[in-house]
């Protein structure tokens, strides 16, 4: 079967035509890495019984975070809902920490706190991980408000999923975005299906959910999420339509799942046929649609390729063995990072009775 | 000592915080050329212009949530709510992004955040803008809560909470922007966490917060006039931080308490304080803790029978009697 990437109007970009090879197989490794990343999680989730909660896995929709966030720069920061380890290790959180999270350790990037849903690293101007369907899309606002009062030229990249358009908040804030011109770039990662609802029956939209952005005066576009070259060639404007003319813009990505909605969707193989899932990972999976791409292109073996992936796989298994043996917080954890200035013990944080325990 | 009303009190605080420091900005509703629904801002937008004092759209939950967004990078907005009772609107935005982001982050975040506004029922309209949040948001660990009863505490107080690393939501009274009370001009700050002795007493202990302290003094007076018991009136002020010290201390000092509140019973912030007497103070009692609250309806909106819904001096009186 055919799988050649119909990339070639986007090769041409300038953010692609100045792309290094290194570069290129960096993207791949980073895709091959939330692969391997998420395929670990699901075995230790299935099988260690150290996991709980929801588990969303990215499985499929890497060429988004990766194509997407390649293109940050130092002064763009980076809100996400809740299918976040993509953004999160394409932000360069590492895998250990993320692991530890999902185990609830001490050293997970939460301290144990948050779990898949809630990954931060501000450090990193990553700003979760939110787990209520769009709740994060006015903080994206926010983020983009700080930058613009405070005259840094930069952007807030804020990711929903198709089914967070529906939510009042996330129309709330295209309206304050367009009113108030901030620098936000909303992308939608459309993997087609609101948990088990389908895009036909959650969205009322002409022509696409990115659309809607027409009746806020608001710059708006469309484009496939296999594909690196496309991701980034539509990315890069909208972009730099926040940095430069501090203008907003709302992105759609198409994309798709290939788990359920979370590894608790009991109905997973119910809402889509077999052959749906098939026809994705055979024609559309965009970590070997890059491959080919690269090979294609000549700087790519196959044998590199199965040593990235292989790097890939080590470090995952390293990550599972650190939060493993990592330790579990105290419970005397339970009472930290509620309140900085109790945490800081700072006069204020030691007046009066914050916690009422029996 | 100037005499000034509880609104001119807080419009002094946000004025001299916005002129101290350049990360702090207002925002909400009609708070700039419209100088306030309530005219808590009036002026300030003059003075400090668009970029310091901005009007929103009627959308609540975009703008705390931008809000708290913003407090992420550094800012220190103070989010006007028209009415408190608007918070359900926004409620994600408050319950779940400024009271848990800091706690799912490990610590890695905190919000520097005052959302501010009227709580309280008694002005006629009707139970969906009468409700008294205080208890249910004081439920989440993570935010703070206070609720001044006088000028002095409001300036005080929302001083205090525009400088406070953690989000702060100050809970004020339509009932009193318009009342006066002695506030020097000199700087000083309230902190969150102490209670305030508003009447000293040796019979029995009045405790109460907001405009619930106001009308616990009237009865005050009442039982030291007409009954001959001193009741101490204790004002929490700061609803989360509590000064549980202050309370326990007027109790084993009175042996009685009746707890005034405007929240609805069920789930009151005056349930919580009475949990904390009886297991901390039982031996002390010398009576059953009680409490007078909002009559449990949602608030009636025909005037003459919500001034009797909420506290009133004479039912406080009738209650202090039953055990006193």
């Amino acid at each position: 079967m055919e799988t050649t990437l119909e990339a070639a109007p986007f090769v041409e970009a300038e953010v692609n035509r100045t792309l290094t090879a290194a570069e290129k197989i960096h993207f791949l490794s980073q895709m091959l890495r939330i692969r391997r990343f998420e395929q670990a999680a699901l075995r230790q989730y299935q099988t260690s019984g150290q996991i709980g909660g929801f588990l969303h896995l990215y499985s499929g929709q890497e060429a988004v975070a990766v194509g997407t966030l390649s293109l940050r720069g130092e002064n763009d920061h980076v809100v996400a809902g809740y299918r976040t380890h993509g953004q999160a290790l394409a932000m360069g959180m590492t895998m250990n920490e993320c692991m530890a999270e999902l185990f609830g350790r001490a050293t997970g990037c939460s301290k144990g706190k948050g779990g898949s849903m809630h990954f931060f690293a501000p450090d990193k101007n990553y700003w979760g991980g939110h787990g209520i369907v769009a709740g994060q899309t006015p903080l994206g606002l926010g983020l983009a408000f700080a930058l613009k009062y405070k005259g840094i030229k930069g952007c807030c990249l804020c990711y929903l999923g198709d089914g967070a358009v529906n939510q009042g908040v996330y129309q709330a804030s295209l309206n304050l975005a367009s009113l108030w011109s901030l620098p936000v770039v909303y992308i939608i990662e459309n993997n087609q299906y609101s948990m088990g609802t389908s895009e036909e029956r959650s969205s009322a939209f002409r022509g696409c959910l990115a659309a809607r952005a027409e009746a806020y005066d608001m710059a708006w576009d469309r484009c496939s999420g296999e594909n690196i070259y496309e991701v980034r060639a539509k990315t890069w404007p909208a972009l730099q339509r926040a940095r430069e003319e501090s203008r907003p813009t709302v992105l759609e990505i198409a994309t798709y799942r290939y788990y359920g909605h979370s590894v608790a969707d009991a109905n997973a193989k119910k809402y889509r046929r077999p052959e749906e899932i098939e026809k994705y990972r055979t024609l559309h999976d965009p970590i070997q649609l890059w491959q080919k791409q690269l090979y294609a292109e000549g700087i790519l073996t196959e044998a590199q390729a199965a040593e990235l992936d292989a790097a890939a796989a080590a470090e995952v298994a390293e990550s599972v063995r650190f939060a493993r043996e990592s330790p579990l917080p105290a419970p005397a954890d339970i009472f930290s990072d509620v309140y900085v200035e109790v945490d800081r013990q700072t006069p204020a944080g030691r007046t009066g009775k914050f916690f009422f325990n029996d | 000592m100037p005499v000034i009303t509880y609104r001119k009190a807080l419009n002094d605080a946000l004025a001299e915080e916005l002129a101290r420091d350049e990360n702090v900005f207002i925002i909400g509703e009609e708070v700039a050329q419209y100088n306030g629904a309530y005219k808590v801002t009036e002026g300030l937008w003059q003075r400090f212009g668009d970029k310091r004092v901005l009007d929103t759209p009627i959308t609540e939950a975009a703008f705390v949530g931008l809000s708290i967004g913003a407090s992420m990078l550094g800012l220190r907005p103070v989010v006007e709510l028209m009415f408190w009772s608007f918070a359900f609107v926004a409620y994600d935005q408050i319950v779940n992004n400024a009271g848990c982001i800091r706690y799912m982050s490990g610590g890695q975040i905190h919000l520097p955040l005052v959302i501010r506004g009227p709580a309280n029922g008694g002005t006629n309209v009707g139970a969906t803008h009468s409700h008294t949040p205080e208890s249910i948001l004081a439920n989440n660990p993570g935010v703070k809560v206070a609720c001044p009863a006088t000028a002095y505490d409001a300036k005080g107080l929302m001083k205090t909470a525009i400088r406070d690393d953690d989000p702060v939501f100050v809970m004020e009274n339509t009932l009193l922007y318009g009342e006066t009370w002695e506030v020097p001009e000199e700087e000083y700050l309230i902190p969150l966490g102490v209670a305030d002795v508003k009447r000293e007493g040796a019979d029995l202990s009045l405790i109460a917060h907001g405009r619930a302290t106001v009308t616990s003094l009237k009865a005050a007076e009442i039982l030291a006039h007409e009954h001959n018991i001193r009741a101490e009136v204790v004002d929490l002020r700061s609803i989360r931080p509590l000064d549980e010290e202050t309370i326990l201390r007027s109790v084993r000092k009175t042996h009685r308490a009746v707890l005034v509140d405007e929240n609805k019973p069920f789930g009151a912030v005056s349930a919580q304080i009475a949990a904390i007497i009886q297991e901390k103070a039982f031996d002390d009692l010398d009576a059953p803790v009680l409490r007078v609250c909002t009559l449990d309806a949602p608030a009636i909106y025909s005037p003459p029978l919500e001034k009797i819904q909420l506290p009133t001096p004479e039912r406080i009186v009738e209650k202090v009697l039953s055990i006193a």
